[in-house]
């Protein structure tokens, strides 16, 4: 199962490489640079679908006290942290030649990088609780409240300041991009969120195994 | 909470020694940044609110030190009822502590940046109001969980920042506004955003209190 897993998302992956390379067009105005909008994209989409299922993990442990609920947590937070990281660099590299600069105060810039301290912090509670199962409440409680959190970086962040080209793929009455360059996004979203759940997957066996190991 | 605040009120402990820590902070930042009047006006607003988060975080940081050094931690994990009415006495205590330090650090801001406070201090004190008890509910909740940690002041700070961040933003306009003499209207936003923080905050203290709490 988790082998099939594995190539499924190789394939999904490969495919994802083939739309983005080979078959969507090269974007008009900003040329071959707008191709990083295939890795960027569907990573922020991973970090967010990564955080939610922390949220979702967090308050199911709490109740029930299933660990796999705590090591699933844990997982998709380390995932969630790491696409996050994705998400800035390739954000960062796009943005050099686009904006003219590495790194601006933007409003979702300062979103992502706000989500991804937070996120660390969360890793960093969890590392620093040697009892295991206090380490599962307290970092419980923290991805529920970093979870509610998002909305209110959210907007504070957008009402602070903006500068990001609004969004193009979830605007209401139809995306304002080609049909093939959404095709070749889709592809890698699907992609991504397979690599996701692999990880997530396999990540939350090992930890399973180091809580026997350790028992 | 009562305890507490006898025990604050006969020991002076933590008041005393913020009230100092503000004072240097004030003398801190006006090195930092030169006798120029007119920058200083500038940045007014961030520095007042650094100032309330260092020394919030200072006390806020304390607010279990009394139940580790002196052995009641097991009281409090043990006591009967509801946990969350343990949160509610804390927090209120470190709401009354925080705005005592609050009110001293804006009566040195006013002496010494020369402020004229009077038209502006019905909005500011509702500002902070809203901005303090969005700090002490966090601060209340992640006190009690790095409270048995040890590397816990570091780890309090590290956790409570990146949470608080949007709080930050929305007083620090809403402070720069209310000092240019504009109404609470034209923040109406910023106080909702607020407002909305401290009932998330808060709900979610109380609920998660007891899994803070367990033995």
């Amino acid at each position: 199962m988790r082998r099939l897993l594995g190539s499924v998302t190789v394939a999904g992956l490969v495919a994802g490489l083939v739309m983005a390379f080979g078959v969507a067009p090269r974007e008009e105005t900003q040329g071959n640079v707008q191709r990083i909008m295939y890795l960027h994209v569907p990573s922020v989409w991973v970090a967010y679908l990564a955080f939610a299922v922390v949220l979702v993990c967090s308050v199911v442990y709490l109740v029930r006290r299933a660990e796999g609920a705590d090591q699933l947590a844990h997982a998709s937070a380390e995932v969630g942290v790491l696409f996050t990281g994705i998400t800035i660099a390739t954000g960062s590299i796009w943005g050099r030649p686009t904006w003219g600069t590495w790194w601006t105060w933007d409003a979702r810039l300062t979103t992502v990088s706000i989500l991804f301290v937070m996120y660390l912090g969360y890793l960093l509670l969890r590392g620093m609780i040697e009892d295991r199962e206090r380490g599962a409440r307290f970092a419980a409680v923290l991805g529920i409240i970093a979870a509610f959190n998002i909305p209110l970086v959210h907007f504070s962040v957008i009402w602070w300041r903006t500068l990001h080209q609004p969004p193009s793929l979830m605007k209401p009455g139809g995306a304002a991009m080609p049909d093939i360059i959404r095709y070749a996004l889709f592809v890698n979203f699907a992609a991504f969120t397979l690599l996701y759940a692999y990880f997530v997957i396999r990540r939350a066996r090992v930890l399973r195994l180091e809580a026997e190991a350790d028992a | 909470m009562w305890k507490d605040l006898l025990v604050e009120r006969r020991s002076k402990e933590t008041l005393n020694a913020l009230f100092f820590f503000g004072l240097l902070l004030l003398f801190v930042f006006q090195f930092a940044l030169g006798p120029d009047r007119e920058r200083l006006a500038g940045t007014l607003p961030g520095l007042l609110w650094l100032g309330f988060i260092l020394s919030g975080l200072l006390g806020l940081g304390r607010t279990f030190v009394a139940e580790r050094e002196n052995d009641c931690w097991e009281g409090l994990v043990l006591a009967p009822g509801d946990k969350s009415a343990i949160y509610v006495g804390k927090l209120a205590g470190n709401l009354l502590l925080m705005l005592v330090i609050e009110a001293i650090l804006l009566a040195l801001f006013a002496f010494f940046f020369n402020l004229d406070l009077a038209g502006a201090l019905p909005g500011l004190g509702v500002v902070i109001a809203l901005g303090t008890v969005a700090l002490a509910a966090v601060g209340t909740l992640f006190a009690a969980m790095t409270a048995q940690v040890r590397a816990r002041e570091l780890l309090f700070p590290v956790l409570l920042l990146p949470v608080e961040a949007p709080v930050l933003l929305a007083t620090v306009k809403a402070t720069e506004a209310v000092l240019l003499g504009e109404p609470l209207g034209s923040v109406a936003h910023w106080l909702k955003l607020l407002a909305a923080a401290d009932v998330v905050y808060v709900a979610v203290g109380v609920l998660t209190f007891d899994f803070v709490l367990e033995a």
